[in-house]
């Protein structure tokens, strides 16, 4: 008598189970197949090519009842098993019929999550996992809308799929970079930019709140900050639940999935389960490659052979025609890892695998995947890599050699080889130029125009030169940012501004840092062009900041902060100094000082008590002096015509509404003013960043003074007669360093590079270039003129206290 | 025998950031770098007890925040040419929570 086996799922694992089940021993068992679905196993997987239209859903049927007839395999397809009863050993069909089985195999998969947002159950509203989604998604063309919710593998190739047939598609993800399980930032950027391309609009760290409709139908997502993403349909794609209710109600030992052993049995010893319902050793499964390992092994045990399930380690590819994206291992940083990166711009490609003793661990690849086996083979083996290590990076066909000598490559490259991208200049060009008389970079670049747009190929540029030149080449020695990039801050500003890049990652790949998330030397200079330059499109990265502007407060030699709340122009009150005493006196503050720059610093304040602190002056009116910040510090000024014998205009009205316009705007490097109403100047302008001296007919301005490590006196830039005039000037200067000079560069080193006179040709001579900076520095000042300590207080509080206390443990 | 303290939810510490933990025996710095991993550190600099919580997190590394020690978050050394170590505790992310290992936190304190 044979035995009877029924299957309940017809999904990819247990299909993979009966194929080894009649292949090893057809006679084995009577085999009755339920599934829920109307159909029987297909390839799951490729309803992603059905749905981009690059395949058709016949293509994708792994087994056709032609195969199930010649198996023998009795289907009851569109019929679930709703009841097991494991001491009769039956099942009961959805109709009612209840059938014996000698063995049974869980093979029900999993349940797409659905997130119990309002609306979730309007028409309109699916999930990603079956025929019928996927036939619901290619009806979107042209003219509809969508939304996807989850920038994981799954939501990716529904949005792609659905764009490629013309539907517009917006992607809403809640972390900060797509596919974040599997892609580092970096791979996250390229993914999001080749997604982009494609027409799909992306948007990160969005957080869904409401699906809204419109008679029991979707009509647009609402999210957090109350953006309403209009659509026809919406597609949820935020993981998946193994599907356990069965096994759970017939009472089989049940935790995330079905608890199997390594013979893929569960608690019953006639009950397998395979699939994404099971839960091995701790783990669940959501790809192909174990599920086929579990088959395989559960076949072995219906068949009473040995055999044991082993966790493998995993990789994954995006199926997105376009994006060729791979990710294998681990690659969280720990423990005795190192890092080795490979960036290639030009062809957008990135490559990072994460190594632990010699030995590879983890890979994330994006643009070049060829070697991906290769890689996925080393971590697999755990060959050690030691004697390859310097060239690993590069794949499988530069193993066994040399090691790479640049030089040596760039001298192999044949004259048609390109080297500048941008302008399709190619080396026999350079070479030919060079020959010519252009020895330099600078000659090389005005002849040819190579390394002229984005500079990225500055680099081989040079190697071209000294391929050709020999030893009469020197190779200039610019200074690069830090030891993570080999451009400098001048290359980097450049291609944030033609390059338009937004995202400190975008930098990271496109300049091909050589570290994964840059240092504290490079972070802080970038996070400041990225806001400087894209103050919309950019958002300001505290964790890149040093602590007194990440904290808002300076911090002192013993850990202690400082706290100085801005006194616009000197001016004070008996009102501020009272809140001002009586902060000090709640906070024990040890020291109250006067500052050289006209105000009240009280020193030697707790980290913990700053938010409670900024809390009460600023119930006093008073907001950050910025007394930490590389922006906006003091505005000194006299007393001027209110009660100066000498005062020629309101000098004190006049600084404070430069300070008052030009608070909370970042610079380079901090920016000081001054406004003395006459020149005997005793508000000391003359030694600022921009410094103002009143005159009987108008006013003097100045640029580029400082009293710090140099000291410099003003140059003059301009004398003008109104207010008004004072006021666009001395924003538009303010937005034309922050435009272009070096971080960390004070206004007169900028003045010293560029030329006062180029200054003046902008903001003097050109009212309209003026105009326009001092719109642009406008746009900033919409972003950025907050009160940090308001916005902390409200919103913070809770950063500055300890993440616990344990302190109040009972002791062992 | 270790027995894991469950500190915080991961996400309540920053990524490239950290918050710190207080003992009886000071305070500890507890860091998360890009990709999620969790380190466990006292939180002085040897150098002049730089408080490294308030640091710049980078790779595996934190930058001292006074005088700009790079230290590892790995293994507690400072990186050449500077010199000294920094103590290091067992930490690890469960369920997306921070765990500390109390057998340590209590030697420390012993000690
Ligand atoms: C508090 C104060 C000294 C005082 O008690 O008067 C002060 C204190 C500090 N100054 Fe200053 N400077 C103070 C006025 C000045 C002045 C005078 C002025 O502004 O008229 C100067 C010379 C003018 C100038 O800047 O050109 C001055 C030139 C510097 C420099 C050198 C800058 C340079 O370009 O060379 C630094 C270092 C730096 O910024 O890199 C510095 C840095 C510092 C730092 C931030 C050092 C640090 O990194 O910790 C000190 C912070 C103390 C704290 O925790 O509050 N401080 N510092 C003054 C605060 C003014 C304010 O109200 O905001
Ligand atoms: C669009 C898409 C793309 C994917 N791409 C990849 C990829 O590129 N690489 C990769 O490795 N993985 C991919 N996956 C995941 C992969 O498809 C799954 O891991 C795999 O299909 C799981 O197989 P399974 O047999 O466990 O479950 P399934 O294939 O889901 O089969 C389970 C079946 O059981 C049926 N069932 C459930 N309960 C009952 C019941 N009570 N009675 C009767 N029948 C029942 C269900 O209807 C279903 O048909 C993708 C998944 C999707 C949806
Ligand atoms: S002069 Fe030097 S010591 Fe005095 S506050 Fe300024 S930076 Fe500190
Ligand atoms: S105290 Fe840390 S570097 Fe000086």
């Amino acid at each position: 008598m044979r035995q009877k086996l029924i299957v309940i799922g017809a999904g990819m694992a247990s299909g993979r189970m009966i194929e080894h089940l009649v292949e090893t021993n057809p006679d084995a068992y009577d085999i009755t197949l339920f599934n829920a679905e109307p159909r029987g196993n297909y390839n799951r997987i490729m309803l992603s090519p059905v749905l981009s239209g690059e395949k058709t859903y016949e293509e994708i049927v792994t087994h056709d009842d032609a195969w199930y007839a010649a198996h023998g395999v009795t289907c009851r397809l569109g019929e679930r098993v709703d009841h097991i009863d494991r001491a009769a050993k039956t099942v009961t069909a959805a109709n009612g019929d209840v059938l014996p089985y000698d063995k049974l195999v869980f093979g029900t998969g999993s349940n797409p999550f659905i997130i119990p947002l309002p609306g979730h159950d309007l028409q309109g509203v699916i999930a990603y996992r079956d025929l019928e989604d996927t036939q619901r998604m290619m009806s979107m063309t042209s003219g509809n809308k969508v939304v996807v919710i989850g920038g994981g593998l799954l939501g990716l190739e529904a949005a792609a799929g659905m764009a490629a047939r013309g539907a517009d598609v917006t992607v809403v993800h809640i972390m900060g970079h797509l596919m974040e399980r599997q892609l580092d930032e970096a791979a996250g950027y390229l993914l999001r930019k080749a997604l982009v391309d494609k027409g799909i609009t992306v948007r990160c760290s969005a957080n869904s709140k409401e699906i809204l409709g419109e008679n029991g139908h979707v009509r647009a997502l609402l999210l957090d900050d109350g953006t309403e993403l209009p659509c026809d349909l919406l597609v949820m794609a935020v993981g998946i639940r193994p599907n356990t209710k069965l096994a759970a109600d017939s009472g089989l030992a049940v935790g995330r999935g079905i608890h199997v052993d390594d013979q893929m049995v569960t608690s019953d010893k006639d009950i397998l389960a395979v699939g994404e319902c099971v839960e091995h050793n701790g783990a669940i499964f959501g790809l192909v490659a174990p599920l086929y390992d579990q088959a395989k092994v559960a076949a072995a045990t219906l068949l009473n052979e040995a055999a044991a399930f082993e966790q493998k380690e995993l990789s994954t590819k995006l199926k997105v025609t376009g994006c060729d994206l791979f990710s294998a291992g681990d690659f969280a940083e720990g423990e005795g890892r190192e890092d080795i990166v490979f960036r290639d711009p030009g062809r957008g490609v990135y490559r990072r695998l994460v190594v632990e003793e010699n030995r590879i661990v983890g890979a994330v690849m994006y643009g070049d995947t060829a070697d991906s086996n290769w890689f996925f083979g080393l971590i697999r083996d755990k060959t050690d890599i030691a004697e390859m290590r310097e060239t690993v990076i590069f794949g499988p066909a530069y193993q066994g050699g040399a090691p790479l000598d640049p030089l040596a490559a760039v001298a192999a490259l044949p004259p048609e080889a390109e080297i500048c991208g941008c302008n399709g200049i190619c080396k026999g060009k350079i070479v030919e130029a060079i020959e010519g008389g252009a020895t330099d970079l600078g000659a090389v670049r005005a002849v040819t125009k190579a390394s002229n747009s984005c500079g990225t190929c500055t680099g081989l540029v040079e190697q071209v030169l000294a391929v050709t030149l020999g030893d009469d080449f020197v190779l200039p020695t610019a200074q690069p940012i830090c030891g993570c990039t080999d451009l400098t801050h001048e290359d980097v500003r450049r291609m944030i501004k033609s390059q338009a890049l937004k995202s400190m990652a975008a930098v990271w790949q496109e300049c091909a840092w050589k570290t994964v998330d840059g240092c504290h030397v490079c972070r802080p200079a970038l996070n400041y062009y990225l806001l400087a330059d894209w103050p919309i499109e950019y958002k300001d990265d505290p964790q890149s900041r040093f602590i007194n502007e990440r904290k808002h407060a300076n911090i002192q030699k013993d850990g202690t902060f400082s706290v100085v709340p801005r006194m616009w122009g000197g001016i004070t009150n008996a009102r501020e100094l009272r809140a001002i005493a009586d902060a000090a006196d709640k906070y024990n503050v040890p020291t109250v000082k006067v500052t050289g720059g006209q105000r009240i610093d009280l020193l030697g304040v707790r980290g913990e008590d700053l938010p409670a602190m900024w809390a009460d002056l600023n119930a006093a009116g008073m907001v950050s002096g910025h007394a930490y910040s590389k922006g906006l510090r003091t505005v000194k000024t006299c007393v001027g015509t209110d009660h100066c014998r000498f005062g020629t205009q309101d000098s004190t009205g006049l600084g404070i509404k430069l300070e008052k316009a030009l608070w909370g705007s970042w610079t380079p490097h901090k920016v000081k003013m001054g406004v003395s109403g006459c020149p005997r100047n005793c508000a000391e302008a003359t030694c600022k960043d921009v410094g103002i001296v009143c005159v009987d007919s108008g006013y003097q301005i100045g640029v580029g003074g400082a009293a710090g490590m140099d000291l410099k006196e003003i140059q003059p830039l301009a004398q003008v007669a109104t207010e008004e005039e004072v006021m666009a000037l001395t924003i538009a200067f303010v937005q034309l360093y922050r435009e272009n000079a070096k971080y960390l560069d004070r206004p007169y080193k900028f003045i010293a590079k560029v030329g006062l006179d180029w200054i003046k040709e902008r903001i003097v001579d050109d009212l309209s270039e003026r105009a326009a900076l001092v719109e642009r520095f406008g746009v900033s000042q919409s972003v950025y003129q907050i009160d940090p300590w308001a916005e902390h207080a409200q919103t913070k509080a809770e950063t500055y206290q300890p993440l616990a206390n344990l302190t109040l443990e009972a002791a062992e | 025998m270790s027995d894991w303290i469950d500190i915080a939810p991961l996400n309540d510490v920053p990524r490239r950031g950290a918050r710190v933990v207080k003992t009886r025996a000071g305070c500890v710095a507890v860091f998360r770098t890009a990709d999620d991993s969790v380190f466990a550190l006292d939180n002085t600099c040897p150098h002049k007890k730089g408080p490294l919580a308030e640091g710049i997190v980078h790779g595996a590394a934190v930058t001292c925040p006074l005088h700009n020690w790079v230290i590892s978050l790995e293994t507690g050394r400072v990186k050449a040419p500077d010199e000294g170590q920094v103590t290091t505790y067992p930490a690890r992310v469960e369920n997306g929570r921070i765990l500390l290992d109390g057998a340590f936190l209590r030697a420390r304190s012993a000690a």
